[in-house]
């Protein structure tokens, strides 16, 4: 090739090279305007219905006036449960995985299982909480059916996060202490697990936030559209902050009269999300930084 | 008078999956001595050392064959429990491996498990554990603070005490120096040569001045095989084996 | 201490330690049995609705009207819907979410790398009934005026959202293979004088195809399976479509919009549990696909290519 065709081909060559670079940098800014843009639409417009009465009381006149108060408190109720339900699971399935089990048949089946469980859709964990635990285990739509809906929703999340912590723990640690005369459960609870405890942390907060935005899983199982009094026990229902955006938004003849209402619950569910994504976002990158091994 | 073994391997061959990393290893080690194992990269030496606490359970897919006797008993019989031979066979890492706790608990955290629990006895484990370390004058003061704001051979040290805690009868070191400058090599060389007044000494070393300078015995080890096993003197000085002879004058490894 | 002390421990920790397995196994085996129970209660559920119509008449019969007299469950509709919505989500999100992965993976400098990976975290972590509400409010009127249509709540609303939903699974599990391309490929590509561009589309792309493919699957899995977002902006026509400005009733919405009217195990209440039988089989094919490949390229890494 002479000097000349190789010049120009090479010119020919960066073009492509920029315009390739310019989709690539047009791709990461439409994704970050995408989010900014939808979170400051919902900020200018929510934050005019945020006030103290809007947090702290029910809704009045059929829903069109007042707060969310017991919608704040359910999804809470549904969250801390779903947590609870997922996270002992999750961290026990995980430290199976990671610590016990030998590459075979059984592994690869249960980590088949835990990938598809985390493909299936929301509104079929919804279908499944309606079928078994509010119709054949008789808890009716309630706090525990849908905790319990939401809890496996989130298992492969937790399962996931966890496994991950625990392969991150060096493996000299585990034979540090084995080789000590330790026995492996010792050297799990004592070594690993607390080694691993803040990424699997991190893992169940991200859950957490999961959980608390789903909608269609809670639908059947636990959400009521209206309860003026806060919920007694598990079994009663409750009302939910997704639910009742889906609720104002498209149901009832005040749509429109409901407005700032509905931003404002949005807002209030955003932030509430978002947040505790953000703890968990913020715990990760420190967990990196302060890493001691 | 009769040597007494403490530790004594026939026959064994060991493999990853197909692969057969040992073969045929027949060792007596002696105890209260020093034995060394040297042999280039890849031969197998470590392998062997994990053979003797069952460390190489940890991997999937092994396989031993023959037997690993530890004071007439064979370690991978069924009725064997690992944690026992490990409670008894110490073993020091390559790296030191200290955990993320203070120093006081890395001493404490074993012996604990095993079932001390008067504070009295656990406080004069540690005092004992790092004195015989050579590393209580270094660290009495802090002993609060964790292991992981010690030296690479401070840590190391803390390693080997840790490991006295136990106080087990063989202590098995993995190339302990490798990861250490010269000064701290030094330091524990001086602690090997007065551990073995109580201890079994078993260290895989690729310093073959370190194995001729603390050993009483040494193995060489090539491609998985046993190729010499003799008085230290004799492998350094007048080995019967060429290849040994090839390997510590440096013509091959 | 004594070898008795240590001895008498021992035993009873052997048996602790095999009880302690075992158990764990079987917590770690329930996610398994939870997949077949939730089969089983589709089934349960579901299957009742084959003693009134064909199965051929359920997935293929055009007319969805539950609630007529005689009712009609034709789901056809419903599956074109759920088809339509996911397929150009698809065409946005798969361009999308690749290119930014290969902008984070590759290009980025580190600091607006590790913004960009927690924005699409965030993007990640936004629920969908705020996509949903965004959609309606929003992009919908917008829509309708743009185009002088009759609803801003059509296929197009409902791809561009579920869109949003689709890219950070497709962005961040592509970059997690562009990522795990060995650098001695990009080395050995550089020193021939490539460029980087010539780079990344011959040599890194290539290399992680498997893992970007998975990451596309998975995306399309979750697009398809998504409820809200199309329950609030695909208008809910349980027609076929002809443009991509019809309204469409894909059967995530279906179920969620009329499970709370259909009576107890009534006829239409077992159509919607069948509903959600075809959508876990849509999925689950979707997922063991992606975990195939995915598979196959862990065995086999990258001298395949």
């Amino acid at each position: 090739m002479n000097g000349k065709t190789f010049k120009s081909s090479m010119r020919a060559r960066y073009l492509k090279q920029k315009l390739f670079f310019g989709a690539v940098r047009l791709s990461a800014l439409l994704i970050t305007l995408a989010l900014f843009g939808i979170l400051a639409y919902i900020l200018a417009n929510g934050f005019r219905a945020i006030t103290w009465e809007f947090l702290t009381q029910p809704p009045t006149d059929s829903m069109t006036k007042g707060g969310i108060m017991p919608a704040i408190v359910g999804t809470l109720y549904l969250t801390v449960g779903a947590i609870l339900v997922a996270l002992p699971l999750g961290v026990v399935s995980a430290i199976f995985l990671t610590e016990y089990a030998k590459q075979g048949a059984l592994t690869r089946i249960i980590r088949i299982g835990v990938n598809c469980l985390a493909g299936v859709p929301s509104v079929v964990f919804g279908l499944f909480g309606l079928g078994f635990f509010v119709v054949f285990l008789k808890f009716g739509s309630s706090i525990l059916a849908g905790a319990l809906t939401l809890g496996i929703l989130i298992l492969p999340t937790i399962i996931g996060a966890a496994e991950e912590a625990l392969k991150a723990v060096p493996q000299t640690f585990r034979e540090a202490s084995l080789a000590l005369g330790v026995s492996k459960w010792n050297t799990i609870f004592r070594i690993t697990l607390p080694s691993a405890l803040p990424g699997i942390l991190t893992g169940a907060i991200l859950g957490v936030g999961r959980a608390a935005g789903e909608t269609a899983p809670i639908m059947f199982t636990a959400a009521a559209f209206f309860t003026a009094v806060l919920p007694k026990s598990i079994f009663d229902e409750v009302m939910a902050l997704p639910y009742h955006i889906y609720v104002l938004a498209t149901a009832g003849t005040h749509i429109e009269e409901t407005r700032p209402l509905q931003y404002g619950t949005v807002l209030v569910l955003i932030a509430l999300v978002l947040g505790i994504d953000l703890i968990a976002i913020v715990m990760r990158s420190m967990i990196r930084r302060n890493k001691r091994w | 008078m009769e040597k007494d073994f403490i530790i004594r391997t026939k026959n064994v061959d060991f493999y990853y999956g197909a692969f057969r990393a040992l073969s045929d290893i027949t060792m007596d080690f002696e105890k209260n001595k020093v034995t060394a194992l040297i042999g280039p990269s890849g031969c197998g030496k470590s392998t062997l050392l994990r053979l003797l606490n069952r460390m190489n359970d940890l991997i999937d897919g092994t396989r031993v064959e023959g037997e690993i006797l530890f004071e007439g008993r064979n370690i991978y019989a069924p009725d064997v429990d690992p944690v026992e031979i490990r409670q008894r066979i110490g073993m020091v890492f390559q790296k030191p491996n200290p955990f993320p706790k203070s120093i006081y608990n890395n001493i404490t955290y074993a012996p604990k498990l095993a079932g001390i629990r008067e504070s009295g006895e656990i406080e004069a484990l540690v005092e004992e554990s790092l004195k015989q370390a050579v590393l209580w004058d270094e660290v009495k003061d802090i002993l609060t603070k964790s292991a992981m704001t010690l030296s690479g051979g401070q840590q190391q040290r803390l390693c080997i005490a840790r490991a006295l805690a136990m106080k087990p009868d063989v202590i098995l070191m993995d190339e302990p120096t490798s990861a250490l400058d010269p000064i701290s090599t030094a330091k524990i060389e001086e602690l090997i040569d007065t551990l073995k007044k109580h201890y079994t000494i078993i260290i895989v070393t690729h310093n073959m001045q370190q194995a001729a300078r603390i050993s009483e015995y040494t193995g060489f080890f090539y491609l998985g095989k046993v190729i010499e096993f003799n008085v230290t003197e004799k492998i350094f000085t007048n080995p019967d084996v060429k290849q040994t002879e090839d390997y510590i004058t440096g013509r091959f490894g | 201490m004594s070898a008795m002390k240590i001895r008498k421990n021992i035993l009873t920790l052997h048996a602790k330690e095999i009880a302690i397995r075992n158990l764990f196994g079987f917590f770690a085996f329930l996610s398994v049995l939870l997949l077949g129970l939730i089969l089983l209660f589709l089934f349960r559920e579901g299957l009742p609705l084959f003693k009134k119509i064909s199965l051929a008449d359920f997935l293929f019969g055009t007319a969805w009207y539950p609630t007529y007299e005689p009712p009609e469950y034709g789901i056809w509709p419903l599956i074109v819907g759920s088809l339509a919505v996911t397929f150009f989500a698809s065409l946005i999100a798969v361009p999308l979410g690749l290119l930014s992965a290969v902008y984070i993976a590759e290009i980025a400098p580190t600091r607006i790398k590790e913004i960009l990976k927690s924005i699409i975290e965030l993007l990640a972590g936004l629920p969908s009934v705020v996509l949903g509400f965004f959609g309606m409010v929003i992009v919908g009127p917008w829509l309708q005026e743009t185009f002088d249509l009759p609803t801003g709540l059509n296929i197009m609303n409902a791809s561009v959202m579920l869109a949003i939903m689709a890219i950070p699974t497709i962005s961040s599990l592509s970059e997690d293979a562009l990522y795990a391309v060995p650098r001695e490929f990009k080395e050995a590509s550089y020193a021939l004088g490539a460029t980087k561009y010539e780079t990344i589309i011959r040599v890194i792309i290539p290399a992680a195809l498997s893992g970007v493919s998975t990451a596309v699957i998975l995306g399309m899995a979750r697009a398809i399976g998504e409820t809200m977002v199309v329950l609030m902006v695909a208008g809910g026509a349980a027609a076929i479509p002809e443009g991509i400005f019809d309204a469409v009733r894909p059967m995530t919405a279906s179920i969620a919009a009329e499970m709370g009217e259909a009576p107890f195990r009534s006829g239409h209440y077992h159509a919607l549990f069948a509903t959600g039988i075809v959508l876990f089989v849509i999925t689950l094919a979707f997922n063991l696909i992606a975990d195939y490949i995915s598979n196959r390229f862990r065995e086999t890494g990258s001298g395949t290519l």
